[in-house]
C-alpha cells in the first residue's frame, strides 16, 4: 500500500519537471542568441550599463561581459571559450593577424593621480610630469620637498613622507598610467618603463582600483593612481596635470593628458549569425552607448572614428 | 509483493560489501592520485621558469615583469617570516586559553569554547577587511607613538592578522585534546604536590604532545597558504623586507595578483611559486611526523 503514493508522488514530480523543461510558450526569447565577453576592468563600469540596457531593452541578442582582466580576456578569446574580449593593451596588428582576431577601439577613459593630503582640497595641488614621475620614482620623498612648492607657491604643503601606492595586480589602468609615464619622462622610461605590471620603484600595492583608492584613503601622505570613475565614487583627491600646451587643468577637462584607449577583439571565424550580433550590438555601443559612457565619465570615441570603425570593422 | 521485497533486501548484502570496498578503495586513491597529480601539473606549468632562471630563481629578489626577469626570494622570505611570527605569538596564547578553557567552571568553559569555534569560522575576507579598515590605521598610530612613520601596511600588520586567524584553530584543538587526558593522572599529579603549572607542563603537555603539535600544524597549514587576509594588509611589494613595518609579500598573495593576468613566463614563474609553497607545506608535514617518531621513545611511547 506504501508504494501507491509514493509512485504518485514521483509521477507527480515527473509531469511538472517535464513542464518546467519544456521550452515556453515565447518563442522568440528561446532563440534568442547569448553573446559572451570577458577581459578589461579598466571599462567594466560602462561595459556592465550597456549589456544591462542592451539586454532588457530587447534589441536582439543577450550579452554578458565578465571583467576578469585584460590578459585573461585575450586568452578566453583565443581559445574560444567567449564571443568578444576586452582588452586595454593592444595587440599588435600581426598578433591579431596570427590568432585570426580583429580589433577596434571602443572607448577612451582617464587615468587620474589620486592623492591623500590633508588640508590641501581637490585639484588645488599642481603637478608636473616630472615630478609625477619622481614621485613615483620614489625619488620626491617629502610633501614638502621644495620642487612641489615651488610649483604651488599659494598652498600650505603638509610635512608629510611621499606614499606612493600602486596595483598590486597586473591591469589596464597600469598600463596607460606607466604608458603616459614612459612617454613625458626619460627616467621612467629606461627605470621602469611601460606594461599591466612593472617593477615599481616604492610604495605599495592595493589590490584592483578599490584597493588602491581605499589605501590611499586610510595613509594621510598617498599618492596613488586610479581610472577617473572610482576617484569620484570613492571621493579622493585628483590633481592638475599641464595638458599638451602646458597650462594645468583638472582630470574632468577634455584635454586631460592621461588617456586610456580599451579596445575590443572578434574572432573573424565566428559564426555568420554570431558575428551579425555582435556588429548590431557594438554598433549600438557606438550610436546608443555612448550616453551612458558620458555619464560614467569616459569619453565615447569622437564621431569620426567611430564612424571609421562602424564602416569598416562593423558594416 | 512482500516476499519479493524481502529477498530484494538479501541480495544488496551479498554484493553491497565488495561495492563498498572498491568504492572506498578508489576515493581514498584518488586523494593520492589527487596529490601527486599536484606535484606533476605545477612541475610541467613551471617548466619554462625552471629552464630559464634555474636554481637562481629561489636566491633572486628581482620581480621584472616588463623586462621578464623573475625571483621567488621576496615571496618566500615573506611567507616564512608572517608565518613564523604568527605562530610565535599565538602558541603561547593558544595554549594558554586553551588550559584555561578546559579548567573554567562549566559555563564559562562552554561560552568560551563556543567563542573560538565561532572564531574559527569567520571567514578569511573577513579577517582582511578588518584588518585594512581597523588594524591598519591602529598600527600606523602606534607606530607614530614611538615616532615611526609609516603606513601600517606590511610584515607586522600581516603576522598580526595570521596570529589571528590560527589562533582560533590551534586553540580549539588544544582544549579538545586536552579534554583528552585521564583525569586520573591530573588528580594524581595535583595529590603529589604538583601545582597547576607543572600538571600542565608535566602532564598534560607531554600526554597530548601529538594532539597539539596537530593543532601547530594546523596552524601553520593555515598561516603559510592565507590569501585573502595577507593580501588586504601586506603592501603586496615585492621587496624582501628588512624591517616590520616594511612591505611584504607572501607566495599566496603574489599568485592571486598575478595569475588573472599572467601569461607566459610569468605564467610559468607563478607556477613555480606554487610548487615551492607545495613543497613547503609538504616539507613541514615531514618533518612533523620525523619530530613526532624521534621523540616518542621519550615520552615513553614504543
Amino acid at each position: 500500500m506504501r508504494t501507491i503514493p509514493l509512485k504518485t508522488l514521483a509521477a507527480a514530480a515527473l509531469a511538472s519537471l517535464a513542464v518546467a523543461c519544456s521550452p515556453s510558450g515565447d518563442g522568440a526569447s528561446a532563440e534568442r542568441l547569448t553573446l559572451n565577453g570577458a577581459g578589461a576592468s579598466f571599462p567594466a563600469p560602462v561595459y556592465n550599463v550597456w549589456t544591462y540596457a542592451y539586454t532588457s531593452a530587447n534589441l536582439g541578442a543577450k550579452v554578458n561581459y565578465q571583467s576578469v582582466g585584460s590578459g585573461a580576456g585575450i586568452n578566453q578569446i583565443k581559445a574560444k571559450t567567449v564571443d568578444f574580449a576586452g582588452t586595454d593593451s593592444p595587440l599588435t596588428p600581426a598578433e591579431c593577424e596570427e590568432a585570426g582576431l580583429i580589433q577596434f577601439p571602443i572607448l577612451r577613459g582617464a587615468v587620474v593621480p589620486i592623492v591623500n593630503l590633508p588640508g590641501i582640497a581637490a585639484d588645488r595641488l599642481k603637478l608636473d610630469n616630472a615630478l609625477l614621475a619622481d614621485l613615483f620614482l620614489g625619488r620626491v620623498t617629502r610633501w614638502n620637498d621644495a620642487r612641489i612648492a615651488a610649483l604651488n607657491p599659494g598652498l600650505k604643503l603638509p610635512d608629510l613622507a611621499v606614499s606612493v601606492v600602486h596595483r598590486s595586480d597586473s591591469s589596464g589602468t597600469s598600463f596607460v598610467f606607466t604608458d603616459y609615464l614612459s612617454s613625458v619622462s626619460a627616467d621612467w622610461k629606461t627605470a621602469v618603463g611601460a606594461g599591466a605590471n612593472v617593477k615599481w620603484p616604492t610604495g605599495i600595492g592595493g589590490q584592483k582600483n578599490p584597493g588602491v583608492c581605499n589605501a590611499v584613503a586610510k595613509i594621510a601622505g598617498a599618492i596613488g593612481y586610479t581610472e577617473y570613475t572610482y576617484a569620484l565614487e570613492a571621493k579622493l583627491s585628483t590633481v592638475l596635470l599641464p595638458d599638451a600646451q602646458g597650462s594645468f587643468v583638472a582630470a574632468d577637462a577634455a584635454a586631460w593628458p592621461i588617456l586610456g584607449t580599451t579596445y575590443i577583439l572578434v574572432r573573424k571565424d565566428t559564426e555568420p549569425t554570431k558575428m551579425d550580433a555582435l556588429k548590431a550590438y557594438f554598433r549600438w555601443c557606438y550610436e546608443q552607448g555612448a550616453g551612458h559612457a558620458v555619464r560614467l565619465h569616459y569619453a565615447p570615441l569622437a564621431a569620426e572614428e567611430a564612424a571609421r570603425v562602424i564602416g569598416s570593422v562593423l558594416k | 509483493m512482500e516476499i519479493c521485497h524481502a529477498a530484494g533486501m538479501k541480495r544488496p548484502s551479498a554484493w553491497s560489501d565488495p561495492v563498498f570496498r572498491w568504492l572506498c578503495l578508489g576515493c581514498a586513491a584518488l586523494c593520492g592520485l589527487l596529490m601527486v597529480g599536484f606535484f606533476v601539473q605545477l612541475a610541467i606549468a613551471s617548466g619554462d621558469a625552471w629552464r630559464t632562471f634555474g636554481l637562481g630563481f629561489f636566491s633572486s629578489a628581482e620581480w621584472d615583469p616588463v623586462a621578464e626577469r623573475f625571483g621567488a626570494l621576496p615571496a618566500i622570505v615573506g611567507t616564512l617570516l608572517t608565518t613564523a611570527i604568527a605562530l610565535v605569538i599565538a602558541l603561547p596564547l593558544a595554549f594558554v586559553s586553551a588550559l584555561f578553557i578546559v579548567d573554567a567552571p562549566p559555563w564559562l568553559s562552554r561560552l568560551l569554547g563556543q567563542a573560538v569555534d565561532l572564531l574559527a569560522a569567520i571567514p578569511s575576507i573577513i579577517y582582511g577587511m578588518w584588518g585594512l579598515f581597523v588594524l591598519t590605521p591602529i598600527m600606523q598610530r602606534i607606530m607614530a607613538s614611538f615616532g615611526i612613520e609609516t603606513n601600517g601596511f606590511g610584515l607586522l600588520t600581516s603576522a598580526l592578522i595570521l596570529t589571528l586567524m590560527i589562533l582560533p584553530y590551534i586553540c580549539a584543538v588544544m582544549r579538545d585534546v586536552l579534554r583528552m587526558t585521564p583525569p586520573m593522572l591530573r588528580e594524581a599529579a595535583f595529590g603529589i604536590g604538583c601545582t597547576r603549572w607543572e600538571t600542565a607542563r608535566d602532564i598534560l603537555m607531554r600526554y597530548g604532545i601529538r594532539g597539539l603539535l596537530g593543532g601547530v600544524f594546523i596552524g601553520l597549514g593555515r598561516a603559510l597558504g592565507e590569501t585573502m587576509a595577507v593580501l588586504f594588509v601586506a603592501g603586496n611589494v615585492m621587496r624582501v623586507p628588512h624591517a616590520l613595518t616594511d612591505g611584504c609579500t607572501t607566495i599566496a598573495a603574489t599568485l592571486a595578483n598575478n595569475f588573472a593576468e599572467a601569461d607566459g613566463l610569468q605564467r610559468s614563474a607563478l607556477f613555480a611559486l606554487g610548487l615551492i609553497l607545495l613543497v613547503m607545506a609538504f616539507l613541514i608535514q615531514l618533518l612533523a611526523q620525523y619530530y613526532l617518531r624521534m621523540t616518542g621513545a621519550k615520552r615513553g611511547e614504543r
